[in-house]
């Protein structure tokens, strides 16, 4: 392991222009990968915030009393959707309606009496704002004596549906294809070492080194290529993010997990690329 | 020790390299393989070390036939053969000494013995005063040596040496070919391919000659020794 070591070491610094540009290579490669990702992240973001609107709301029949809704509101609370559960009284929604609608004061000031009713504003956690356990929940909320009517935005929880799942498969299908390009693009810049080195191999095979031990030199520097062009990736997505954010909109970066993840990606790319590469040549000599 | 038994080698295309080469080689002999390039030298010897497999026949190494060597066995096999060729093959960027210590390395063999070790067969081969020289600071005779002495660090039980004195001059050529028969006469087999026909005469090793791919003389059936092919 020690000589393994000395021997991807010596690699590097014998051939430092070779070994840049194949860092450099490795890294624009994962660069791409990680703006794909990136703008893949920030949409679903963007789409979360749009979810976090998705309500379902439960309106009362005039003259319930407070202890039911009280009991109700427990008892909504407890379901495993539900994020959150607020009344809103008749008195409060007339405040609401005055204040939201400005044009209708006139209506508002004549009323004799609140034509509005009380409701139970319900909202649901993250994972389950979707048509189909919106209504679901609805439905159940139906259930309730004293409800008068259930609304939800039914039309606009279904588009919002849809876009979520097209995002999903775009970003998964395009991060998939970049991805793929890039495997191609590192395995062949690690190649491109394992050629230069051939005539070693071959003399390292005649003095009787064992493959597992010409391959474990090949396989760390495969791994530090990656693990550097992981790095170097991550470095120039944030200052294409910091630029972006900068002149266009305000988005969100990886956190330190996902860089890890990236970076440790990058590895396994170099090491599994050097596995191929090596694996062939000692295969083809 | 080894042994060739009615060998063909065959390539792609129907070309055959050897044909029907039967021959010896005992502990500790001294064996010229003469004969015309393209004759088939370098393929016996890509036999021997297991650079190659006999397409027909058998090879024996050691014992070993050579077809029913699994993968592992032929690194530990190279470790215990000697291979020196003509254009030195050595590491570029490594001194005489790192490319020495290089063929002890692999064999996975202790740190503290690598160095005592290099530095005797860098003694034996004459070169102690160069262990630190790069490649390129050397002349051929001393990189051929270099060649030599990385064969020799493993305590081989033969010692393949393909055209060895291809490229060097005169002088150069005499003293590699000297160190060549003192290495023998401390018990190493030597097998030697080449076709100067000079130096064949003047030592009297036995010689098998190639021609075509098939053995066309061999100083043993004679008898012994002594003087090579018309």
């Amino acid at each position: 392991m020690r000589l393994a070591v000395r021997e991807a070491v010596r690699s590097f610094s014998r051939a430092p222009v070779l070994s840049l540009l194949s860092v450099t290579t490795i890294a624009f490669a994962l660069f791409v990968v990680g703006l794909v990702v990136l703008v893949g992240l920030n949409v679903r973001a963007a789409l979360a915030q749009v979810g976090e609107r998705v309500e379902v709301v439960l309106y009362l029949r005039r003259g319930t009393p407070l202890e039911a809704i009280t009991m109700a509101e427990q008892d909504i609370l407890a379901f495993p959707e539900v994020a959150d559960v607020a009344y809103v009284s008749e008195e409060d929604a007339l405040a609401r309606a005055r204040q939201e609608l400005r044009e209708f004061q006139d209506v508002f000031a004549d009323l004799e009496q609140n034509p509005l009713p009380a409701s139970l504003e319900v909202t649901l956690k993250p994972e389950y704002r979707d048509a189909q356990h919106v209504e679901a929940v609805a439905e159940r909320l139906r259930g309730f004596q004293f409800a008068e009517d259930v609304r939800f935005g039914r039309d606009w929880i279904a588009k919002l549906d849809r876009l979520r799942s097209i995002a999903a498969a775009m970003s998964v299908l395009i991060s998939a294809a970049f991805a793929a390009a890039s495997i191609i693009i590192i395995g062949t810049t690690i190649r491109l070492t394992v050629l230069q080195r051939s005539r070693e191999i071959a003399i390292m095979r005649l003095v009787g080194a064992t493959d597992g031990f010409i391959r474990l030199p090949f396989l760390l520097e495969g791994a530090l290529k990656g693990a550097l062009g992981g790095a170097l990736a991550v470095g120039l997505s944030y200052g294409a993010f910091t630029i972006v954010s900068r002149l266009i909109l305000r988005g969100r970066f990886f956190t330190a997990p996902e860089t890890l993840a990236f970076v440790v990606a990058g590895t396994l790319l170099g090491l599994f690329s050097s596995t191929v590469s090596v694996g062939r040549h000692l295969k083809e000599i | 020790m080894i042994n060739f038994a009615k060998v063909f080698k065959a390539y792609p295309k129907g070309v055959f390299a050897l044909r029907d080469v039967t021959f010896r080689v005992a502990k500790g002999e001294f064996v010229f393989l003469t004969g015309h390039s393209g004759a088939g030298k370098s393929t016996v010897l890509r036999l021997v070390y297991v650079g190659e497999l006999p397409t027909e026949g058998e090879v024996r190494v050691s014992g070993h036939p050579t077809q029913k060597l699994n993968k592992r066995d032929i690194p530990r096999l190279r470790r215990r053969i000697g291979i020196v060729f003509q254009d030195f093959r050595l590491l570029a960027d490594r001194t005489a000494e790192e490319n020495v210590a290089f063929a002890l390395e692999v064999t996975g063999a202790r740190r503290d013995l690598v160095g005592p070790k290099v530095a005797r067969v860098l003694a034996q081969v004459g070169l102690a005063a160069k262990a630190r020289a790069f490649p390129h600071e050397l002349s051929g005779g001393e990189q051929q040596r270099v060649a030599i002495a990385r064969a020799l660090v493993n305590d081989p039980f033969v010692l393949l040496a393909d055209e060895p004195t291809g490229n060097l001059d005169e002088r150069a050529m005499r003293g590699v070919f000297q160190l060549l028969r003192e290495i023998n006469a401390n018990g190493t087999a030597v097998v030697m391919a080449t076709h100067n026909l000079d130096l064949v005469r003047q030592a009297t090793y036995r010689t098998i000659e190639l021609e075509a791919g098939a053995v066309v003389y061999d100083s043993a059936d004679d008898g012994g020794g002594a003087v090579g092919p018309a």
